[in-house]
């Protein structure tokens, strides 16, 4: 029910939405929980493990049990709070954990079984029979039980992280947040506000107490008014979840959750970063209830939300209210209903003789023991000190006192401290182990629970940091407050009483649960809350685990600080996976690379294939070829017989310039690049200091102090990184210069008999062995533009590479093919480069693959003796070399037309299939047009002693067994005759 | 003969243009590596002063009419604009002209779009215009310099413009869409 003339809504702003099925109107202002409360509607849930109807307890994020689905389809968001989310017009929400429907519900069957399904009765009832566990109980459970369910589509709404930077981060935007942002703004700090609530002000919005003599939302009005116009950065929406290292706070900003009309570019949710020199936490306190007998039915709420939904939404909870508490704070719930025009049932204080004033029954020394009603309250039951009385309430506000909201100052491992005085855990003292550096609480969150001590506590925060951060502070006079004193009995649980009396209303603890636990030895919090899982919801316990603190205290005879906290763990609030990982998803995963002739590669149809972030033609289709083989088989004939063009810029190129170029060269090769000539290039090894090789390529002599190194695609960005550790490390004081040019050169490889023909048709000056013999290298013109020109051979046959600046290879390219196509050739991609290397032997990273010695590639003549080199030692070490080593052989089906697959294991013929027998595996397959069978490469035991024995090739997952004869690698032309041409 | 038609790295892909933010593609000119060999970092700077430049600190931009010197590394900074005359034998020298895509993000929001893929500390008093960084955009590595109060150009390599113009863009176009 709506209360005439109240709250801070905008009434001339209806907004038609839906919860259920059924249409509702609330307006601009409220959350989806006050326009439902406003509509009479008092169950929004059913409970996690036992299906109780629940209701609303809180009026903000600490809500255990007002969660809901927002939104259809693959747009919707499970486990939204109700008291978080804002009302918009069109807002679809669904109640949850519940089936058919929230008001009959199969499985509230459970509750009937309350008895046997306590504390531990997982651990207790699925223990056997053991198989049962994954296959039976484990999927049963989970059907059970669960919250919402997410959609099952692929999430396709757009999240958002961002960074920020500021010198004091306040958390809070409360009386003591909003004091210290403008104390700091006004000394010149650079300032962000934080708010997990839509509207700035905290508590000040919610009661009616006044500031400076003015009402506390017009108060908050005028400070943001302020606090904007100092350039303070205000975010609303914005949860503060985590304290992590270096003053870095993780935050979540609900961003176009609240709008009914979203433009698609608009995020669902940002993720924050923000890192600031100080921060100060105000985030106030959360009301905690008192544990009796059916204490969860809908109607039964905090008593300061009560006043929330009084005073800032106008609206009553119920029609006739009863208040229960140990404390002043909560007459003040009284109060305002009656002010409001709200019937009051009864005050009841669990403290004796106490007088307060009001229009209202007060029933001090009392305690609720019974509650009625099966939707939603009814009636109570309280014991006063004449004897029991039934009271009709259709509400019932609870307070069992405040705990601040100091989860922040813990998060780096920091214990809270037990404050006697108001019964309550407050802030770690800054500056001891395990607090946050930097941070300080003040206000509600630090104990100080009136308005006067938070403004107070506020101020001198902040002046503390303005004078930390090196600013001067202004004279600020303090607004006047309330300064009304919080006293209070520690009350926790009625005693004596029989029924459930419930901690976690979220899952479903109750006092005897935690009894239970500490009966059972599970006497640590730790694991009391294991045990019971209290505290281990969506929110995290924020309502309750201190009174399920106080009475696992009670019953092991401990006190409460002596029982001490679980840990504190971000995040605050839940954060979805979504707004952490944003960006990540498709094509955000990774930076795709394209070449120069990515265009005209797809332009052509040819698939993509993705290597070390670069996308790589994988064949070129023509008409008429039904499969990627045929394709590929065309290809590799059209090197072989005439000419073929393939993009190579991917692979690494490094600049090495420098006095000691030559030396530092020879020290990270494991052969001798300081006798190339100028105008050569050589074949070129690397390994890890680990003496495993590391990557393969050339190396080629521009100039006398000069070089360029080329990398395997893959390995780019490792043999830069490698190099640099060198040069730095090993090689501090040598003359030598690395820089990557791989982007800046588009480079072809034009391979085949014809290659020279073809060339010679864009060179200014035509080819000769003479200048560009096999492995030599040097300064080209091609059609007028500055280019590199290598005859190197990664096919076997007379090819070469050339090279011109990227802003010319997509001209190149498209060149180079049609030349190409008219001499009968064709462009290749890298299923042909495949084969085409395999028939050679050459290796790739499939070989090298990080666990392979020189010895295992039989490129062991390549480890100089004459000088050292990265790796030298650590290659000559025992168990490196001999006949146990798997090396490199080739291998060909007996029946030449099976296929050999990559990843199958090698076996004696005759031998058991037994990791024993296992003497090695495939690493390359192809099938070679030219050869007319099936190639493979691999590793077996002493395998080059071995050639033209029998092997068995066996593949489990691809069902492959067959025999193989073990060949020398290089199939095609062992000579080399073909690429020396 | 026939003669290589030149693209640039953001051909077709710019300019992006939403409220408060464009991104268009800046033309450097000539960018050229230099990385002065041993013991020949002062000659070297006497050699950049000769065209108004000269060896900038770490994280800093040398601005002249002709070109500009940005800091680029470890021992190695990027003259632009024009190609540095008489280093030969004082540094290592390398023709970067096709290695990067440059891109000009400027506006009322560049900083916030740059927000949401750089984890530096933008805010004018820290990175002022004339400072120069390398650091990730996105998934990439990145060399920023800033050269206005709202004005940033962003390097990347070239084969990542796509992606980068791409990430911009998203970032552009959902800081405009909170309106």
């Amino acid at each position: 029910m709506r209360i005439d003339g109240k709250g801070l809504i905008d009434r001339s702003t209806p907004l038609g939405f839906r919860f259920d099925g059924r249409e509702f109107v609330g307006f601009e202002g409220d959350t989806l929980a006050s326009a439902l409360m406003a509509s009479g509607v008092r169950m929004v849930g059913r409970s996690f493990k036992y299906h109780r109807p629940r209701g609303i307890w809180a009026a903000g994020s600490e809500e255990p049990n007002a969660l809901v689905t927002v939104g259809q389809g693959a747009d919707r968001t499970p486990n939204t709070r109700a008291t978080v989310q804002e009302v918009f017009a069109g807002l679809e929400a669904v109640s949850q954990n519940r089936w058919p429907s929230l008001n009959f519900d199969m499985l509230a069957v459970n509750d009937l079984f309350a008895p046997f399904l306590g504390a531990g009765f997982y651990y207790k009832t699925f223990m056997w029979p053991r198989a049962f566990w994954e296959r039976v109980y484990e999927p049963a459970i989970r059907r059970a039980a669960g919250l919402g369910a997410l959609s099952g589509q692929h999430d396709t709404a757009h999240s958002e992280k961002a960074f920020a930077f500021c010198d004091l981060l306040v958390i809070g935007a409360g009386p003591a947040g909003l004091m210290a942002a403008l104390a700091a703004a006004r000394a010149g700090a650079d300032v962000i506000l934080a708010d997990e609530d839509a509207r700035m002000g905290g508590r000040l919005l919610a009661e009616t107490q006044e500031v400076d003599g003015k009402p506390g939302p017009v108060w908050a009005a005028e400070v943001l008014e302020e606090l904007a116009s100092l350039k303070v950065r205000l975010m609303p929406r914005t949860t503060v979840t985590g304290a992590y290292d270096g003053g870095t706070f993780g935050a979540l900003e609900r961003v176009g959750l609240h709008l009914a009309q979203r433009p698609e570019a608009l995020p669902r949710e940002c993720f924050w970063r923000i890192v600031a020199k100080r921060s100060i936490l105000a985030t106030g306190a959360l009301e905690r209830g008192i544990a009796f007998p059916a204490n969860d039915r809908p109607g039964i709420m905090a008593a300061g939300a009560v006043r929330a939904y009084v005073n800032r939404w106008g609206v009553a909870p119920g029609r006739r209210v009863a208040v229960f508490g140990n404390n002043d704070n909560a007459h003040q719930t009284a109060r305002d209903l009656v002010a409001a025009g709200v019937e009051v049932a009864a005050l009841i204080d669990v403290r004796p003789g106490l007088r307060v004033a009001g229009d209202f029954p007060v029933l001090a020394g009392a305690r609720v023991i019974a509650t009625r009603g099966r939707r939603g309250l009814r009636e109570i039951t309280v014991q006063t000190e004449t004897g029991p009385q039934r009271i009709a309430a259709d509400c019932l506000a609870v307070s069992g006192g405040w705990n601040p909201a100091l989860h922040l100052t813990c998060h780096m491992g920091g214990r809270p401290v037990w404050h006697e005085e108001i019964a309550a855990f407050v802030p770690p003292i800054p500056g001891k182990p395990g607090s946050v550096p930097g941070m300080v609480a003040c206000g509600a969150a630090a104990g100080d629970f009136s308005t006067a001590a938070a403004l107070a506590g506020g101020l001198v925060a902040a002046r503390a940091v303005v004078e930390d951060l090196g600013l001067t502070a202004t004279e600020m006079p303090l607004p006047g407050a309330e300064d009304g004193g919080y006293t209070l009995r520690p009350y926790w649980e009625v005693p004596g009483e029989r029924g459930r009396a419930w901690l976690d209303f979220a899952n479903d603890v109750t006092t005897k649960d935690v009894k239970l636990a500490a009966q059972e030895g599970f006497a640590s919090v730790e694991h009391m809350k294991r045990y019971t899982t209290q505290g281990m919801a969506p929110d995290q316990g924020k309502t309750s685990s201190t009174a399920a603190l106080a009475v696992l205290a009670d019953a092991t005879g401990r006190s409460i600080p002596g029982t001490g906290t679980t840990t504190f763990r971000p995040p605050y609030t839940p954060v979805s996976i979504a707004a952490m990982g944003a960006g990540g998803r498709a094509e955000g995963f990774a930076p795709q690379r394209l070449t120069t002739s990515d265009k005209a590669s797809r332009d052509r149809g040819a698939p993509m294939i993705e290597a070390g972030l670069w996308y790589r033609p994988s064949y070129f289709p023509r008409p008429g070829e039904a499969t990627w083989r045929e394709s590929c088989d065309r290809e590799v004939l059209a090197v072989r017989a005439k000419v073929g063009v393939c993009d190579v810029s991917t692979l690494g190129k490094i600049d090495v310039q420098g006095a000691d170029a030559e030396r530092f060269l020879d020290f990270v090769y494991t052969n001798t690049m300081s006798t190339l000539a100028v105008g050569r290039a050589r074949y070129g090894l690397m390994l890890r200091e680990d003496g495993m090789v590391l990557d393969d390529g050339t190396c080629a002599r521009l100039a006398p102090q000069h070089f360029v190194v080329t990398t395997t695609t893959a390995a780019a960005g490792l043999v830069m990184r490698h190099m640099e550790f060198v040069a730095q490390a090993f090689c501090g004081d040598w003359d030598v210069r690395l820089i990557s040019v791989t982007e800046s050169w588009a480079q072809f490889a034009v391979a085949g008999p014809q290659s020279r023909r073809l060339l010679d048709g864009i060179l200014a000056a035509p080819l000769d062995d003479a200048t560009f013999p096999f492995m030599g290298c040097g300064a080209v013109t091609v059609h007028g533009v500055a280019g590199r020109l290598f005859r190197i051979s990664f096919s076997g046959e007379h090819a070469y590479e050339i090279a011109v600046p990227a802003r010319y290879g997509d001209a190149l390219w498209r060149d180079l093919v049609a030349r190409a196509e008219a001499m009968g050739g064709c462009a290749y991609g890298m299923e042909a480069l495949n084969v085409l290397r395999i028939e050679k032997g050459f290796i790739t990273h499939a070989e090298i693959h990080g666990r392979v010695t020189a010895f295992d590639v039989g490129l062991q003549g390549m480890l100089s003796t004459k000088k050292d080199f990265i790796g030298r030692a650590a290659a000559m070490r025992p168990g490196l070399m001999g006949p146990a080593r798997e090396q490199l052989v080739g291998l060909r089906p007996v029946d030449p037309g099976r296929m050999l697959t990559a990843g199958a294991h090698l076996f004696p013929t005759g031998a058991d299939l037994t990791p024993a027998n296992d003497q090695g595996y495939v690493t390359s397959a192809c099938w070679s047009p030219v050869l007319k069978g099936a190639l493979g490469l691999g590793f077996l035991q002493d395998g080059r002693a071995r050639m033209g024995e029998m092997v068995r090739l066996v593949d489990h997952l691809r069902d492959v067994d067959l025999l193989c004869e073990v060949s020398h690698p290089v199939f095609l032309d062992p000579e080399g005759g073909r690429a020396r041409g | 003969m026939a003669s290589l038609i030149d693209k640039s790295p953001c051909e077709d892909l710019l300019p992006i243009i939403t409220p408060g933010a464009q991104l268009t593609e800046a033309q450097p000119g000539p960018v050229t590596s230099v990385a002065p060999f041993k013991g020949r970092q002062a000659a070297t700077a006497r050699a950049l002063a000769a065209d108004g430049l000269g060896w900038p600190e770490v994280g800093r931009a040398v601005v002249a009419p002709a070109g500009r010197c940005l800091w680029a590394g470890r021992g190695v900074a990027f003259v632009t604009g024009l190609v540095p005359q008489g280093l030969e034998d004082l540094a290592a020298l390398t023709d970067q002209s096709d290695g990067w895509a440059v891109l000009r993000l400027e506006g009322a929001q560049a900083a916030a779009v740059l927000a949401r893929l750089c984890p530096l500390d933008l805010r004018a008093a820290v990175f002022a215009p004339g400072h120069v960084a390398r650091a990730p955009l996105g998934h990439m590595m990145a060399i920023l310099h800033r050269t206005g109060a709202e004005a940033f150009e962003i390097w990347v390599f070239r084969s990542m413009a796509g992606t980068a113009v791409h990430e911009l863009a998203v970032a552009m176009q959902a800081l405009a869409a909170r309106g």
